[in-house]
């Protein structure tokens, strides 16, 4: 690890806010998305999908569709034979993109066409007849968890009974009994979470290629196209390195895109037409069909001294992970009291399944919810015992040396720092009026790298090219040139950074877990230093000097010592010009397994005003602070910061899935599912805190995520101090918050 | 010898036992003496295992060596967003 270590610099151009590689073309729809790509000879893909919760699917007759004109494929589960021996996590991939045999949940795929065009395919989703055996659904997570629960999976057993109970996951340590039992006050309260969907503006979408000869390639929006590339060619039994994808331009991905969704289906569509076919999700198919996180049910018990030290923590958490297992419950667990120091703490989450759509990852997955239960309790223990709620995190907030609730014990974190820096804030001394209340909350996220590699190639004019593997999910593309800029000593404007395809460089992982500029950033730095060295044997070359004598600095090569003063350095442009007479291209590689990400923290402030007659909340003011390690490019982690707030205020507000009693999404549309709009939200102040993570070369951490973790809590802080009654349901949406007022009024 | 603790879903693969000590210099050594002793774990590090030294968390790397006296927590793999 030690070549990975931070090592304290002056930086010239990291950290600066140039202008972003990809806007020109953003801007002037140049940009091209997942439904942009377009192949001669291409089909239009279209899903059929279940009109029912939960349903055995007694007969599928395609044969009207099949002989209509202008289709070329129509598929069924049996175009996509089982090739992963029946279980794990590609079996569940399988299962969730076409039903086999039974319709999990509303909107579940069980068959799809591939048509000359968009009406035909239409027609010929209409022509297919399938026979259905309704069965009994079960959609909210406490009922799927009572004993005579309709079972949405069989073969799932908890304490040797069917069950929809499908992993229980425990953390904490020392004993909470005995810690309550020294508590002066013990607050204890339950919460709800509903089922909110990352929001990405774009639909998936995806264009498949396979040939006779079985080759294939995939053009998709995606966060990982490396992993795509390997689950669809196990799914379809192709060799991986005869499948390329290639990620398009991600119009918002946020974890969703992490998930394989319908990707199969387009390459099983592609290979039985043997034309290429182009498959786009609508919005109605993006809610029901894709990647929505849980929705929750919490209990929390907090016991505390009244000099604000607490005795014990305790969590129980409900997760529904949709009709799949999922880390989710486990997650939140976890997570759910990492920013304190505790002496006695238990978290015991289920994983429960339910006929809803598998659930996806979504931005520092299940942490909001969980955050959400325990820093609502926080402030309620912190008001009984009438302590500032800052005052009081901070008495038992983890340090270096604490042992966290999920294990481990902690090196150096910034927990504190964010803390102290949202006392200090002027955010937190400003006035406020009438229905108005202010909130604050913490949260934490992992943060991780992994498997990356990464490409450095310098042309003859001494431009550079950067291909990296990681997903540009978030400004990639300008912070790694910025990092390449750095190291080679050269102006930013001569790196290009492109996101390769997957037949260019070895495997990267997803980008996600906050891990793109952790681990891109560290490969790119020893692909630039791989490549200072091949510029310092050619210009070892070119002098006729030994290498050893050569040192490279301000972007030239510098002979060293007397006897070759000289000798005028050689600029990286002057050396690549002549690179075809001494030894021809020149370029760096590295591929690097990029851990210690270190852990991140975050500490947020909001204020709002409720409106009494219509319970509706407006933002007036939030800010979020969190340590970012370094910033590379201020503007892009100041944009996460706030997108991640962004999105916690529509998931605290507004944003919510309705199930009828049927079982059926009510709300599949952004008309009826309400994400946040500019004038939904203030400008949202942030501040970068720089506590450098030890296991990277310039301190980078990941920032992506953790900003998503405290808005819910801080919110719901906010709104219950404005009304004077406690919210514990997200979303507090107007008719949620007036029953609130109107209970606590006794009305 | 360092003393593995394990996660709570990692426990039933070791006979219950909430830690276990083995002899590992070496992440990678780690794996491969727990499998060999607790041949249950292996279906865990198939699906994936995150290996925290002293509060680090390493989801992939295995020739890191374990200091002496280190604190080893086995975590399930993570997953991100």
């Amino acid at each position: 690890m030690a070549e990975q270590s931070y090592t304290e610099q002056e930086f010239k151009v990291v950290g600066s806010r140039v202008r972003r590689p990809d806007g020109v073309d953003k801007v002037t729809g140049r940009a091209r998305y997942g439904a942009d790509a377009f192949a001669p000879g291409q089909l239009v893909g279209r899903i059929l999908r279940s009109p029912h919760a939960h349903a055995k699917i007694k007969k599928i007759d395609i044969s009207r569709a099949e002989k209509m004109k202008g289709v070329k494929a129509v598929i069924t589960c049996d175009d996509l034979p089982d090739l992963t021996g029946g279980r794990g996590p590609n079996f569940d991939i399988l299962v969730n993109c076409m039903a086999r045999g039974t319709a999990l949940y509303h909107g579940h795929a069980v068959a799809a066409v591939a048509a000359v065009d968009e009406p035909t395919a239409r027609k010929a989703l209409k022509a297919i007849k399938v026979e259905y055996k309704a069965l009994p659904h079960v959609t909210d997570v406490d009922a799927a968890m009572a004993e005579d629960a309709p079972i949405v999976q069989p073969g799932v057993e908890h304490d040797g009974k069917p069950s929809n109970i499908v992993n229980v996951s425990q953390f904490g340590h020392g004993d909470v009994d005995a810690g309550f039992a020294e508590a002066d006050v013990i607050i204890e309260k339950s919460y709800r979470t509903e089922q909110t969907h990352q929001g990405y503006i774009e639909p998936h979408a995806c264009l498949a290629s396979v040939g006779p000869d079985g080759d294939g390639e995939l053009w998709v929006t995606t966060q990982g196209h490396f992993t795509f590339r390997n689950v669809c060619a196990q799914l379809l039994g192709m060799d991986i390195a005869k499948l390329k994808v290639t990620s398009s331009e991600i119009g918002g991905g946020f974890g969703g895109k992490t998930h394989v969704w319908m990707e199969p289906v387009a390459l099983a569509l592609s290979r039985k037409a043997n034309r290429p076919v182009k498959l786009v999700m609508g919005r109605d198919e993006v809610f029901m069909g894709s990647g929505p996180t849980c929705s929750t049910s919490m209990d929390v018990k907090i016991g505390a001294k009244r000099d604000g030290t607490i005795t014990a923590g305790q969590a129980t958490l409900r997760y529904q992970d949709g009709p799949f297992p999922g880390p989710w419950g486990m997650l939140g667990a976890m997570t759910s009291w990492a920013c304190y120091d505790l002496p006695n703490v238990q978290a015991v989450a289920y994983d429960v399944l339910v006929n809803r759509p598998k659930v996806a990852a979504y931005r520092a997955p299940s942490a909001p919810m969980a955050a959400f239960a325990v820093e609502s309790t926080m402030d309620l223990v912190a008001a009984e015992i009438g302590m500032d709620p800052v005052d009081f995190r901070l008495q038992n907030v983890a340090k270096e040396g604490s042992k966290a609730a999920y294990g481990p014990t902690y090196g150096p974190i910034g927990i504190e720092a964010t803390l102290r820096a949202v006392k200090n804030h002027p955010h937190m001394k400003a006035k406020l009026g009438k229905n108005q209340g202010r909130g604050m909350a913490c949260g934490f996220w992992f943060n991780f790298g992994g498997q990356t590699c990464t490409d450095l190639n310098i042309g003859v004019d001494g431009t550079v090219n950067l291909t990296m593997g990681t997903v540009d999910v978030g400004g990639a593309r300008a912070s790694m040139s910025l990092i390449a800029a750095e190291e080679l000593g050269i102006p930013y404007e001569k790196v290009k950074c492109n996101v390769g395809d997957t037949s260019s460089l070895g495997h990267n992982d997803t980008t996600e877990g906050s891990r793109g500029t952790f681990s891109s950033g560290m490969a790119t730095i020893f692909a630039a230093r791989a490549a200072i060295d091949v510029l310092k044997a050619r210009a070892a070359l070119m002098w006729e000097i030994d290498v050893d004598d050569i040192e490279w600095k301000d972007g030239a090569a510098h002979a060293k010592g007397i006897e070759h003063s000289n000798l005028a350095p050689l600029t990286l442009a002057e050396i690549a010009k002549k690179s075809p007479q001494t030894g021809g291209p020149i370029a760096g590689h590295n591929e690097v397994v990029a851990d210690g990400a270190g852990v991140s923290f975050a500490s947020h402030i909001c204020d709002v005003e409720v409106d009494p007659e219509t319970g509706k909340t407006k933002i007036l003011r939030y800010t979020v602070v969190q340590d970012a390690g370094k910033a590379i490019h201020p503007d892009y982690v100041e944009g996460q910061f706030q997108g991640a707030a962004a999105q916690g205020i529509g998931w605290a507000l507004n944003e919510e899935y309705v199930y009828g009693e049927d079982g059926r999404l009510q709300n599949p549309s952004f008309l009826d599912y309400r994400i946040p709009v500019c004038s939904d939200l203030p400008f949202i102040d942030t501040e970068i805190l720089e506590i450098p993570n030890p296991n990277h070369p310039y301190g980078i951490r990941g920032v992506g995520e953790t900003s998503i973790v405290p808005p819910l809590a801080a919110i719901a802080g906010a709104v219950s101090n404005a009304v004077g009654v406690r919210l514990d349901h997200t979303p507090m949406s107007p008719p949620r918050v007036l029953k609130a007022i109107r209970e606590a009024n006794g009305r | 010898m360092p003393r593995v603790s394990l996660a709570s879903g990692f426990q039933a693969a070791v006979d219950g036992a909430v830690s276990v000590e083995i002899e590992a210099a070496t992440i990678r050594e780690l794996v491969r003496r727990l499998q060999e002793q607790y041949p249950k774990m292996t279906r865990h590090f198939d699906e994936g295992v995150a290996v925290s030294i002293n509060g680090e968390i390493y989801r992939d790397i295995r020739d890191l060596n374990i200091p002496p006296d280190a604190e080893v927590f086995l975590l399930p793999r993570l997953q991100g967003g």
